[in-house]
């Protein structure tokens, strides 16, 4: 008799066995036909120029980091300006208007650090990394 | 009834051109191609009053993926070489439905400079579809009519 073991096993043969058998018909069955055309990478249609394996300067990253700040700013501010003036009517107004500024002020907060830390600096000057280099060297 | 006596009605017997037909008509992935106002339409088709998705025509945004090309719209000749690519670049077997007057033969644009009288000049067409721009329905019938061309074609014999 087969122990508890021995079920795994056959379940594991059976499963690995199962995609080799059908990967093989697929081999069988489909059309091969390549050529220098279709294995070309795809590029929407347009020709691939160059290589794909670039480096994309990570300031980019910085910018969309930032970017995301204000859009989520504008995205909730914009609803809230749309009913704003039927808030005013009743006793919602002034605190409507606080918590827009308190959530601005979170917002602004981080801008706030990003702009301590010169990521809105697009060129940044050697003065920048030579004191972040003096500040290390001090604490080391 | 024992199991024996309910097995020869549950025996179907098929040929492997009848079993690919029948899987390759009911995964025809489609490769998005909208050129002009009639890919407004192939998305009326994938929504969920047409729903092209029943039919197991799923959009792709790859031609890697896609069995079908929809061609909806004007094609120009600027665009005619990026087709052909795509086109190229699909695997097989692949299938095209020339969506609308202006990709059958141009269409209201026929005489514009700039415009590709028919999309059977670049690569081959399975099904054209009449209209300007034809509605959801007709695409919708106009894939089941490619549907049936698949079914019975000779995919070992080729």
């Amino acid at each position: 008799m087969l122990s508890e073991y021995g079920a795994v096993l056959i379940f594991g043969v059976l499963s690995i066995g199962f995609i080799f058998v059908f990967l093989f018909l697929g081999k069988l069955i489909r059309p091969d036909r390549p050529n220098a055309q279709k294995n070309s990478p795809y590029e929407c249609g347009e020709v691939p120029v160059g290589n794909a394996w670039i480096n994309f300067n990570i300031r980019y990253y910085i910018l969309a980091l930032i970017f995301l700040l204000f859009d989520v700013e504008i995205a909730l501010i914009l609803p809230v300006a749309t009913v704003y003036k039927e808030w005013l009517g009743g006793d919602f107004g002034l605190y409507a208007l606080v918590e827009l500024l308190l959530f601005v002020a979170i917002l602004a907060v981080a801008l706030i650090y990003a702009w301590g830390r010169g990521d809105l600096n697009w060129v940044k000057g050697y003065t920048y990394a030579e004191n972040k280099s003096d500040s290390q060297d001090s604490k080391s | 009834m024992s199991f024996y006596q309910e097995l020869p009605e549950n025996i179907l017997v098929t040929n492997i051109d009848q079993l690919l037909g029948w899987g390759r008509k009911h995964s025809l992935w489609y490769l998005m191609f909208g050129l002009a106002c009639c890919s407004i339409e192939l998305m009326h088709t994938g929504g969920p009053r047409a729903d092209l998705e029943r039919f197991g025509s799923a959009p792709r945004g790859t031609p890697r993926q896609s069995d079908l090309i929809i061609i909806a719209g004007t094609l120009t000749y600027k665009m005619a070489s990026r087709l052909k690519l795509l086109y190229e670049q699909m695997a097989e077997p692949r299938y095209v439905i020339s969506m609308g007057s202006c990709s059958n033969c141009g269409g209201l644009f026929d005489k514009a400079y700039s415009v590709v009288k028919g999309v059977d000049q670049i690569i081959p067409v399975d099904v054209y579809l009449p209209g300007c721009p034809p509605r959801p329905e007709a695409l919708l019938e106009s894939l089941i009519f490619l549907q049936k061309k698949i079914q019975n074609e000779k995919f070992l014999r080729k």
